[in-house]
């Protein structure tokens, strides 16, 4: 690293001490810091910041390929493709992509497990799964080029977020299946970060090495940081105690306010990672220090807004459904995959100096999925479970909580009468054997309440199955 | 051997019980012995009462979840030490008591018994010529 950099490095990390130290000033701080490293904070300047025109050219070539790559090798996309009549030389540029098939999560799981994927397994060196909606997960594979690429936006998002060579980066996701903590983990390697690969889970442990080893960058969940916050001072810390610096916060719909919360609470700056496993995982977005929507890395993810009912494109500044052409994956590259994430786009230059589009902060859905710690859960993962184990009726109510920032599930579920015997143990082992299911099915544990038959409210249209009472 | 204790599932809600209670009052059941076992979130409610058949009936047509279920029942002589002599013969015979009620009902003395292995336990009550009470008894 030249000099110029490691001073505007030092600058930096002067001034973001200070703006934890005197929150009242952050704001006047932020600003001269931004206007000064620039600069720094964008890692792919030429991708980043390309001019519209050439970055359309651009994801023409790509998707050209693309349709070409699928239609070949993929047999559910030359089925879709031959139905709708549409040829891969139908498609010119960008803009012929609105000719193509939608896909949805279902298609995932009906081509379960490697049915999607376009290339051999030989070629394929990681997969990674998430639950499903009926057992089985929604399974994604990556090539090497896969994962280089993935490395690549995951480092344009942490340099975005002012995060590199000097920063200790606490990876707080879980590893393993799930893309959260691997996904991040070689983006961070790759901007130089010294990595602390944790994982999800024991908060005492989480905050003692915090502490110890000095970590500046915490990635995990909103919900997460906010319950690590409220856990410091019950586990005998304070935040000075701590160098937390910056935040990368992901995996769960979270509001403006609550960043805002968290960058109150632990005196830092909060960014919102965006992504899902479909698409590649964490990376797909991430917001700059301007925090006006989350900047797609468009010339990897093509992204569209469509409107819920007729599946039309719409203008920026509507929101609609998210959608996302994945322009360079190999392994199981998906055509105008729909998220179901409720989001706007906005295709003006930021004041950042980055030219590419931004979607604004996912808030909902326009499906009945929840998001619980992280986890993807369909109210009709329960009923399933429910009417596999056959021991109850199946009319429930699910209660989302909050419960010191973490979420908890409680089921209420109706009793049937001839389960009903004269000890407790049996009802006990009961709701003991619902919530085994649960959590083998969905991998998440919930509290399960039995309650009186014909109790739960019948509806006469669409079931309301679900109160979420998470705060906004 | 057996008497029939009424089983009620009981939600956890201020006034549940007396919803209960005010069924069988409606129409003009006698309560001989009732007792609630209670978790955080529901009780089963059990009780003896002077016709079971009647009150399986009419809390069912309230919507109530109710069952009925044989239990043991023995008289005991009103003396001390009567009901722990009883419950050795069960301990002997390795039986484990699962819950266990005592009323009196004029001038005897019943004890309602629940154990692990209800087959095992009438063996007992015949070998040693315990006195088992019946809904009949009690009118």
């Amino acid at each position: 690293m030249n000099d110029e950099s490691r001073l505007k490095r030092q600058e930096t990390r002067g001034i973001l001490k200070s703006s934890r130290l005197h929150t009242k000033e952050s704001s006047v701080a932020f600003k001269e810091n931004n206007t000064r490293s620039n600069e720094r904070l964008i890692w792919n300047k030429k991708m980043e910041c390309m001019n519209r025109a050439e970055m359309r050219t651009l994801q023409s070539e790509r998707l050209i390929g693309l349709v070409h790559r699928v239609y070949n090798n993929v047999p559910f996309y030359r089925k879709k493709m031959n139905e709708l009549g549409v040829k891969p030389s139908d498609i010119h540029s960008i803009d012929d992509i609105v000719k193509l098939p939608f896909t949805y999560k279902n298609d995932l799981r009906d081509n379960y497990p490697f049915n999607l994927f376009a290339v051999p397994m030989k070629e394929i060196v990681r997969v990674h799964a998430s639950s499903g909606t009926t057992g089985k997960p929604t399974t994604v594979g990556y090539t090497k080029t896969d994962i280089e690429n993935w490395k690549e936006v995951v480092a344009r998002c942490l340099t975005m977020a002012g995060i590199g060579k000097e920063d200790i980066m606490q990876i707080s996701y879980g590893y393993g299946l799930f893309t959260g903590g691997l996904g991040i983990h070689y983006g961070a390697e790759a901007v130089g970060c010294s990595v602390i690969p944790i994982s999800g889970g024991n908060t005492r442990r989480q905050l003692q090495l915090m502490s110890d080893f000095g970590s500046t960058v915490l990635a995990c969940t909103p919900s997460y940081a906010l319950h690590l916050a409220d856990a410091l001072s019950e586990n005998g810390h304070s935040l000075r105690d701590m160098k937390l610096k910056t935040g990368v916060f992901g995996a769960e719909p979270w509001t403006e306010n609550m960043r805002l919360e968290l960058e109150k609470k632990w005196g830092i700056r909060a960014h919102d990672i965006y992504g899902l496993s479909e698409i590649m995982g964490p990376g797909v977005a991430n917001d700059c220090i301007k925090h006006i929507g989350l900047h797609v890395h468009e010339d990897h993810f093509f992204p569209e807004v469509v409107h819920a009912d007729t599946k039309q494109p719409v203008a920026d500044g509507i929101e609609g459904e998210l959608v996302f052409t994945t322009l360079t994956k190999e392994g199981i590259p998906l055509l105008r995959y729909n998220t179901r994430d409720l989001s706007t786009l906005n295709h003006e230059p930021c004041q950042c100096g980055r030219t590419s589009v931004r979607m604004k902060k996912i808030t909902g859905r326009s499906d009945d999925m929840l998001i619980i710690r992280g986890v993807n859960l369909f109210p009709s993962q329960i009923e399933h479970v429910l009417l596999e184990l056959g021991e109850t009726s199946a009319h429930y109510m699910l209660y989302v909580d909050r419960d010191n920032n973490l979420d908890t599930l409680e089921l209420k579920v109706e009793l049937v009468e001839s389960q009903l015997t004269d000890t407790i143990r049996d009802l006990q082992n009961l709701s003991r054997r619902i919530e085994h299911a649960l959590n083998s099915a969905i991998g998440l544990h919930v509290k399960v309440t039995l309650v009186e038959p014909k109790t739960i409210t019948r509806s006469e249209g669409k079931a309301v199955r679900v109160v979420d009472n998470r705060k906004k | 051997m057996t008497i029939s204790q009424l089983s009620v599932f009981l939600e956890n809600k201020t006034g549940y019980l007396n919803q209960v209670l005010a069924v069988l009052a409606k129409y003009n059941i006698n309560i001989i012995a009732l007792t609630v076992a209670d978790t955080s979130d529901y009780g089963i409610l059990r009780a003896i009462v002077s016709d079971p058949g009647k009150a399986l009936e009419v809390l069912r047509a309230e919507q109530f979840s109710v069952r009925i279920h044989d239990i043991l029942s023995i008289e005991m002589e009103a003396a001390p030490g009567t009901m722990s002599r009883i419950l050795d013969l069960f301990t002997a015979a390795d039986i484990c008591i699962e819950y266990v009620y005592a009323f009196s009902f004029g001038s005897k003395s019943i004890l309602i018994l629940r154990t692990d292995n209800q087959d095992k336990s009438i063996e007992i009550i015949k070998a040693n010529n315990l006195k088992s009470i019946t809904e009949a008894d009690l009118r």
